[in-house]
């Protein structure tokens, strides 16, 4: 026999394990890529929410002294209330443009724009904002008092970039000659970009006024819809999976539950939303638009996500409890009552507060319902109003805005994403500190 | 007495029946809680059972049942007037519940009789001077047919009301009699009411079918409507999507199928390689530290509401793309019209998905047993080997399966679609179109003033039970192949 020279030498790698390894760099490279793109996206995401969104919490302010003239306001001259009611928002224009003129002339300021251009830099909810103030106390008619008022939308745009000169050439909103004259009042102060409270507080207002539009009654309507929820949701779903998981037999009407739940949870959401239509609105004649319709189509949706989470941990309950609770004479309904579930119950807790943050983020469903198109001007006085009024929720209201025209409504429809995600941030981060806090291995 | 009087009334009931219950009870062992049979609580317990929930089911059956009785009945009553006069039925009814809130009003503060209403005494004038004089304002004359079905409403709710109540009250208070005499020495209280609370719980889990039963039902008596007034030949079958509120609407799902079809298939494009190789990573690859930093940061995708994903389509990306194929873009082509297309819909949506294929094949993928990758680098195998003649096989029905849910998640996403996808209605080819979905159709057929009798209306229910069918044929499927594959390795 002959000695056969070995073709490849251990200390040389062959060309095919060359290629072999290049696949497996290649192979690790694509998958740590797919991650960053995963991360790229979120950071993405987040960064647009942040850049878009956080402008919408800033409002350009005019401070002007107003002289309440009473030759406008009170033509009579004896302060009856009924006479000035009868001075209509728009009999308060001139006198804005007077607190115009004046501010212009303290700060020797000249200009040539006429008194529309000049009322145009102020919001058209200013002449009501005076109005209420004036009908509030007819006394103050004939004093000179400072106010601050909103700067219309396209003023605020100006100071936020949104709009050039060049960009308004040719619009009949606003003009370059504005702008200029904003510069000069952003120089002496009474022209300023501040923090506005509103936005997170106020109403929505008509979308001619992007300037005066809130947040805050669709952040009431949602926490209606969502005491909707909890109250139907966690007693209904708990119960459900209470006699699932520890009382019912396995038999066919149980395994028909068991599947109908897991389906549900799949069921897109929009469904509900038609389901909601038909049954409580169509059928039951539930009034349209209102929280307790949005609660209970969100119940539906809710229920599911609830019951898998509390019969997962009703299981996890080790059965040593249970052996050791009916070994002293406990009757099964007592097991369960008074060990089982206090046992279960930071989970059961942690899997409600998921399911609520979900039913918050959900708008699809309260397209259907009504819950857009409605412009929520009024805070609900009392329980019952804030249940059967038409109101909106906070994702069906960025819905609204975000279908307005006026790019101003794209800012504010970002700005309310920042608090609805603040919101779902806090449930979220309080089911985790819980689930840390209270989770029990046995 | 109102229903909410009832209620309360029957709170107290059930109040009054636990504690008399419990001292019942009590004295009859002459105090001595050992000598009972149960706890006192349960005797009392078993009081407020019998007390207060038959009588409040009755309650509940009896309300809804008389609304939608007098609802038909003043349907019936008006119908032919309504077609004499060619008057839109739901705001004749709406004249008709507020005129009859408004008589009850006037009764309860006393400027109306019940005998002046039921004996038609008063004339049309006389009755909306004393409307109006009880502070119920009417936006329009009050005229005669109106009148009448009002008077029959406010006469059959009143009537009806009366008895209901006084059903109630009496069937609570004989339940809460029943219970007294039975709260005895000997009475075994606690499996009576455990008994009850049992019911109790199985009617709650009961609960979930009756809802999914009520939505299919729902949709499907609407979309049997529906096909009563359109061929079903051409929902199922035509070609063209073009509702008119004048006669003559195709209503064809075809089309809105295309559209959504390929928006999905779009979506998984994005998110099935992203999602599977990130996943392939985290499982084999990934240390520990970069898996539990990487796995939670992606799941917050999935988390995220699906209005912001429809906004950061229709505000940034959109505008995005545009700036590459749109008119005087970077490109210089002029492909994009608009800043809503099948791309922009179906990437941002991709992006939500990543995390439903990634943790579901990442879960998947960790349940593949150990001695398969180690008999495979026994044999020489690399690691990408192993992961792509090895593991990936054995994982794939479960991969499959993931795949099947986020398609079905894609297929039923709404707001993303409403904001991002556009509002046209063709097979087109172009991803840089914009094309419609069937949830966006069914979001634009039943918003703003709905009249639940025209053809272009109901036919959203057609469409949302095909939706439904779809999406729970894909869920059964994926559970079923998931499943099938979970058993194989345990």
């Amino acid at each position: 026999m002959t000695d056969t020279t070995p073709t490849n030498s251990l200390f040389k790698t062959s060309d095919r394990t060359k290629s072999r390894n290049a696949a497996e760099k290649r192979f690790r490279v694509y998958g740590i890529i797919a991650i960053f793109i995963g991360l790229f996206m979120l950071l993405v995401l987040a960064s647009t929410i942040v850049l878009r969104g956080t402008s919408a919490f800033q409002q350009t302010f005019i401070t002007l002294d107003v002289e309440l003239l009473e030759s406008k306001l009170d033509k009579k001259g004896n302060r009856n209330i009924d006479d000035i009611k009868k001075v209509s928002t728009f009999g308060y224009n001139p006198i804005l443009v007077n607190a115009v003129r004046g501010s212009l002339e303290k700060n020797g300021i000249e200009t040539s724009l006429k008194k529309k251009e000049l009322s145009g830099i102020i919001s058209k909810s200013a002449p009501s904002q005076l109005r209420e103030y004036v009908l509030a106390d007819v006394s103050r008619i004939g004093q000179t008092i400072e106010f601050r008022f909103l700067a219309n939308g396209w003023i605020d745009g100006y100071l936020k970039g949104r709009y050039t000169r060049e960009s308004v050439a040719n619009s009949k909103f606003a003009s370059a000659e504005q702008f200029d004259l904003i510069d000069e009042l952003i120089k002496v102060g009474v022209v300023e970009k501040k923090f506005n409270l509103d936005f997170i507080l106020g109403a929505d207002a008509s979308d001619q006024r992007p300037e005066a539009s809130g947040i805050g009654v669709a952040v009431v309507g949602s926490f209606y819809m969502m005491l909707v929820v909890l109250l139907l949701s966690l007693p209904l779903g708990v119960a459900a999976s209470v006699y699932l998981e520890e009382f019912a037999k396995k038999n066919l009407f149980t395994d028909l539950i068991e599947i109908t739940i897991s389906n549900l949870a799949a069921v897109p959401s929009i469904v509900f939303g038609i389901l909601g239509l038909a049954v409580f609105i169509n059928y039951v004649n539930l009034p349209q638009s209102t929280p307790l319709v949005g609660g209970l189509v969100l119940t539906l949706m809710t229920l599911p996500t609830i019951i898998i989470s509390t019969r997962a941990s009703l299981k996890s309950v080790p059965p040593s409890i249970r052996d050791a609770a009916l070994g002293i004479g406990a009757s099964k309904m007592q097991m369960v009552f008074h060990h089982v579930l206090p046992l279960a119950a930071p989970g059961i807790f942690t899997g409600t507060i998921i399911g609520m943050a979900q039913a918050l983020g959900e708008s699809a469903p309260l397209l259907l319902i009504g819950m857009i198109g409605y412009i929520a001007t009024n805070m609900p006085a009392n329980i019952s109003e804030g249940l059967l009024a038409p109101n909106s929720a906070m994702p069906a209201q960025i819905y609204e805005w975000a279908k307005r025209a006026d790019p101003a409504f794209v800012e504010r429809a970002w700005g309310g994403i920042i608090i609805l995600l603040i919101f779902l941030l806090t449930m979220n981060t309080l089911a985790v500190v819980l689930r840390r806090k209270f989770e029990r291995r046995w | 007495m109102s229903t909410y009087g009832v209620l309360g009334l029957l709170f107290l009931i059930a109040i009054f029946g636990f504690f008399f219950g419990r001292i019942k009870a009590l004295s009859s062992a002459d105090g001595d809680i050992k000598k009972l049979h149960s706890l006192p609580q349960f005797y009392g317990l078993n009081a407020v059972f019998l007390a207060f929930f038959p009588p409040l089911l009755v309650l509940v059956i009896w309300t809804f049942a008389q609304s939608i009785f007098v609802d038909e009945r003043i349907k019936r009553e008006l119908s032919p007037w309504i077609l004499a006069e060619q008057k839109n039925i739901n705001l004749v009814i709406s004249e008709v519940d507020r005129l009859s809130d408004g008589l009850k009003v006037s009764v309860e503060l006393g400027s109306l009789t019940y005998q002046q209403i039921s004996a038609k005494t008063v004339g049309l004038g006389g009755i909306e001077n004393i409307l109006n004089a009880s502070g119920v304002f009417l936006t329009d004359d009050i005229q005669a047919p109106i009148l009448a079905a009002a008077r029959l409403k406010f006469y059959m709710e009143t009537l009806g009301n009366s008895f209901r109540n006084w059903l109630v009250i009496i069937g609570s208070i004989i339940g809460l009699v029943w219970a007294l005499t039975q709260a005895k020495l000997n009475f075994r209280a606690r499996p009576r009411v455990e008994q009850m609370i049992l019911v109790l719980l199985a009617a709650a889990a009961t609960l979930a079918i009756f809802t999914s039963v009520g939505i299919v039902l729902s949709m499907l008596f609407e979309a049997l409507r529906f096909f009563g007034m359109h061929p079903w030949t051409d929902f199922f079958f035509g070609s063209t999507w073009a509702p008119s509120f004048s006669a003559g609407s195709e209503l064809s799902i075809l089309p809105l199928l295309w559209g959504t079809l390929y928006i999905s298939f779009v979506a998984l494009l994005v998110a099935v390689p992203i999602g599977l190789y990130a996943a392939i990573y985290l499982s084999e690859y990934a240390s520990r530290p970069v898996r539990a930093f990487a796995k939670p940061l992606l799941e917050v995708l999935a988390g995220i509401p699906t209005i912001v994903y429809g906004l950061f389509a229709l505000t940034t990306f959109g505008p995005f793309l545009r700036k590459f194929f749109g008119d005087g873009g970077f490109l210089g082509v002029e492909w994009m019209s608009d800043s809503r297309s099948v791309i922009t819909a179906g990437v941002v949506m991709g992006m939500m998905l990543i995390p439903f294929v990634s943790s579901l094949s990442d879960d998947i993928i960790n349940a593949v047993p150990q001695s398969l990758r180690d008999g495979s680098y026994g044999l020489g195998a690399t690691q990408s080997e192993t992961v792509r003649n090895v593991i990936l096989p054995a994982a794939l029905p479960g991969i499959i399966g993931a795949i099947l849910l986020a398609a079905s998640r894609a297929i039923g996403e709404t707001m993303i679609v409403v904001l991002g996808a556009g509002a046209v209605a063709k097979f087109a080819g172009n991803p840089l179109e914009a094309l419609t979905t069937i949830t966006t159709r069914i979001v634009s057929q039943l918003t703003g003033d709905l009249e639940f009798d025209s053809a272009e209306t109901l036919v959203a229910f057609a469409l949302g039970l095909t939706l439904f069918t779809i999406t729970l044929g894909l869920n059964v499927l994926a559970l079923y192949i998931v499943r099938r594959y979970r058993e194989q390795y345990e």
